[in-house]
């Protein structure tokens, strides 16, 4: 489905130092039983944010009021494990348009690409600094611009290139999605299915 | 020719290159499942589009299917509302269906290669991780997400970009004891979870050679837990001997086709890897995981290593730990345990169920375990009655459920309450993956029978 355009983000962060966080974790399967894309934000990081009771953890960042804003920035090896577009949505949904982190496993960047959350990977140097940034000041600004790529730590002069594929950058910017440039090659797709075996 | 087997299978369904973007790849067969699709078809109907090859596209009910009185209507009314959406979705787009209490029923894993649905050279792809499993026939198969669901059903086509390509080779003996899930285990603790991300792994050597079809399948299942893509075997006379006279398989002439192009499928002599490894079968042990992420294993004699040494950070590596109640240095020997779960598109096939039957055969199980086995499919169910396994594993004092991803995932009644140990045959040991608070330990069919016969964590050489 079209999403936002995505230019420019500057917003405080939330900041997860830690590694490995895997998709159960984003969104534990039990709430994967919608049929529709609603209310996965509320489910965002559950096991982590509630009690078995229901009650908020104190010690969860999101749970804690200092910590705010459209970016999340994670440990390395950022949402490794089940293919579960789920834990992009619910991302997406609880209100982020952005994840920080110094690796990503490869499903999970493909689907936040697929639904307007920006992936972005900076050297473990400049996520520790980061983290940094964010624990001595929570209103610290990071500022992404996607068209530039490049993610700055504003107010300070720290800030670092990232890579996208130059055609989901296109996507990205436009608010396109791969359906509309696949429906626009359906002859070729058709005559090459002639051609196969299977 | 510098070809690998993935490159060939690769470059021959490339619709359309894109410039400094992905690849137009052509799927041969999609495999759907109840839990990533019904937004995918909601989307469809937004756009107003059909389903365009509806005869490449498969769909069974497994994630979410309770594996008790499947005959009763589903108790959960959200997981009764998703099982019907794909049954409707199914009829509307005329998309061949295998819901509950069909006899082809069963994990979507499983029932692919038991049909002949999956076939060497083809690009198959599901929105489940685990779909590397059907990598062991030569295919390309791999995980999607939801959105990527919705092309493919509407466009029969996904747009990546081609992975690179990475060699594991494994020479040797493996000794008694040791299974196609320790071997894989072991390559995730050598790798850790993201040592393979951004590769699509082909694994080569004696080893994968030997192995049985089955086997195979255990390997490449588990691909996705070192972040690969997927993973691939090439196909040989067993992928053959396999394939033969299944259900959707090629028949008669086109039989004979298929085999001329699929006796083609390997990497040239001299074929270009962008990482390759090597590892010794003889060294690997039976393994066992102490921590919440697959590559957190270790051989079931060795000691829980310390923090030091890891290479993630120390504080996560102690916060995993914590969770799993356990502490640096220690043994897992002699640990105490409470569920058994036999199971899952990682260890759910009948070579499992003859495996850990094989072990218990003549003992009992402990009074403290309780032990759900789950079949990966009805036709594996079906065969561990008609062989004559489920008389002995009642006489053992186990029962059989039906089949399903059950407790793999636990989405449906089949949690691990909060705190409790389980060793499983299934895939992943993440926090709560088991229901929330669970504990997994991650194993062989082997382990899984020697833990259930004894309680505790046991090598299950001490039975022979
Ligand atoms: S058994 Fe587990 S890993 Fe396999 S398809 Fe089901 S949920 Fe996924």
């Amino acid at each position: 489905m079209a999403y936002d355009k995505f230019k420019i983000l500057e917003s405080t962060a939330v900041p997860l130092p830690i590694e490995n966080i895997d998709t159960d974790q984003i969104i534990p399967a039990r709430f994967l039983k919608a049929t529709e894309r609603i209310g996965f934000g509320d489910n965002l990081f559950r096991d982590w944010r509630y009690s078995s009771n229901n009650i908020p953890k104190k010690d969860f960042v999101l749970n804690n009021s200092t910590f705010k804003g459209k970016i999340l920035v994670g440990g390395k090896n950022f949402g490794s494990g089940s293919s579960r577009e789920h834990a992009a949505w619910a991302i997406y949904d609880y209100g982020f348009r952005c994840v920080v982190s110094s690796f990503f496993a490869d499903i999970f960047r493909n689907n936040c690409l697929n639904i307007g959350v920006l992936p972005v990977q900076v050297s473990t140097e400049f996520l520790e600094k980061i983290f940094n940034n964010i624990y001595e000041n929570p209103k610290t600004k990071l500022n992404i611009d996607l068209n530039q790529q490049i993610i700055r730590i504003l107010g300070t002069d720290s800030s670092e290139s990232f890579e996208i594929n130059e055609y989901k950058k296109g996507n990205m910017l436009n608010g396109y999605d791969d359906i509309d440039y696949l429906m626009n090659i359906k002859d070729s797709i058709e005559k090459f299915a002639k051609k196969t075996p299977l | 020719m510098n070809q690998t087997l993935f490159d060939k299978v690769w470059d021959s369904h490339v619709v359309h290159k894109i410039n400094n973007g992905p690849d137009v790849l052509f799927i041969d067969r999609h495999m759907v499942h109840e839990v990533t699709s019904p937004v995918a078809f909601l989307g469809l109907k937004k756009r107003n589009i059909n389903v365009l090859f509806p005869e490449k596209t498969f769909a069974t009910a497994d994630h979410n299917t309770p594996t008790k009185n499947q005959h009763l209507p589903v108790k959960d009314p959200l997981s009764a509302k998703q099982l019907k959406a794909l049954e409707e979705n199914s009829k509307i787009h005329g998309i061949s269906f295998w819901g509950l209490g069909h006899e082809k029923n069963g994990i979507v894993h499983v029932v692919g290669p038991e049909y002949g649905i999956t076939l060497p050279g083809a690009t198959i792809v599901c929105g489940d991780s685990h779909t590397s499993t059907h990598g062991a026939f030569g295919a390309i198969a791999f995980g999607i997400g939801t959105s990527e669901v919705e092309m493919v059903l509407s466009t029969q086509c996904i747009m990546q970009p081609k992975a690179k390509k990475m060699r594991i080779t494994i020479n040797g003996k493996l000794s008694k004891g040791v299974t196609p899930k320790d071997v894989a285990l072991f390559i995730i603790s050598e790798l850790t979870t993201s040592g393979a991300t951004g590769y699509f792994v082909e694994y080569a050597g004696n080893v994968f050679e030997e192995m049985s079809m089955e086997g195979r399948m255990t390997v490449c299942n588990l691909s996705i837990e070192m972040g690969a893509r997927g993973g691939m075997i090439a196909p040989d006379h067993k992928t053959f001997e396999y394939i033969k006279n299944r259900e959707f398989s090629p028949k008669g002439k086109d039989w004979t086709k298929a085999m001329n192009y699929w006796s083609t499928l390997k990497s040239d002599k001299d074929a270009l890897f962008d990482k390759e490894l090597l590892f010794d079968g003889d060294k690997i042990q039976p393994m066992i995981t102490y921590g919440t992420n697959p590559g957190m294993g270790i051989s079931i004699s060795n000691g829980i290593p310390n923090a030091e040494n890891q290479e993630g950070g120390i504080k996560t590596f102690r916060k995993s730990l914590q969770y799993m109640n356990y502490n640096e240095g220690e043994s897992m020997l002699g640990k105490k345990i409470d569920f058994v779960f036999l199971g899952s598109c990682t260890n759910g096939r009948i070579e499992d169920f003859r495996a850990f039957t094989e072990l218990v055969k003549g003992k009992k199980k402990a009074p403290n375990v309780t032990a759900w086995l789950v079949p990966g499919s009805h036709k594996v169910e079906q065969a561990i009655k008609s062989e004559g396994l489920l008389t002995i594993l009642e006489e053992a004092g186990f029962e059989l459920r039906e089949p399903g991803c059950s407790a793999c995932l636990a989405m449906n009644d089949d949690k691990i309450p909060a705190g409790k140990y389980a060793v499983s045959t299934s895939n992943r040991n993440f926090e709560g993956r088991q229901g929330p608070g669970s504990r997994t330990l991650l194993a062989s069919p082997l382990v899984a029978a020697a833990a259930a016969i004894t309680g505790t964590i046991t090598d299950p050489r001490t039975f022979y």
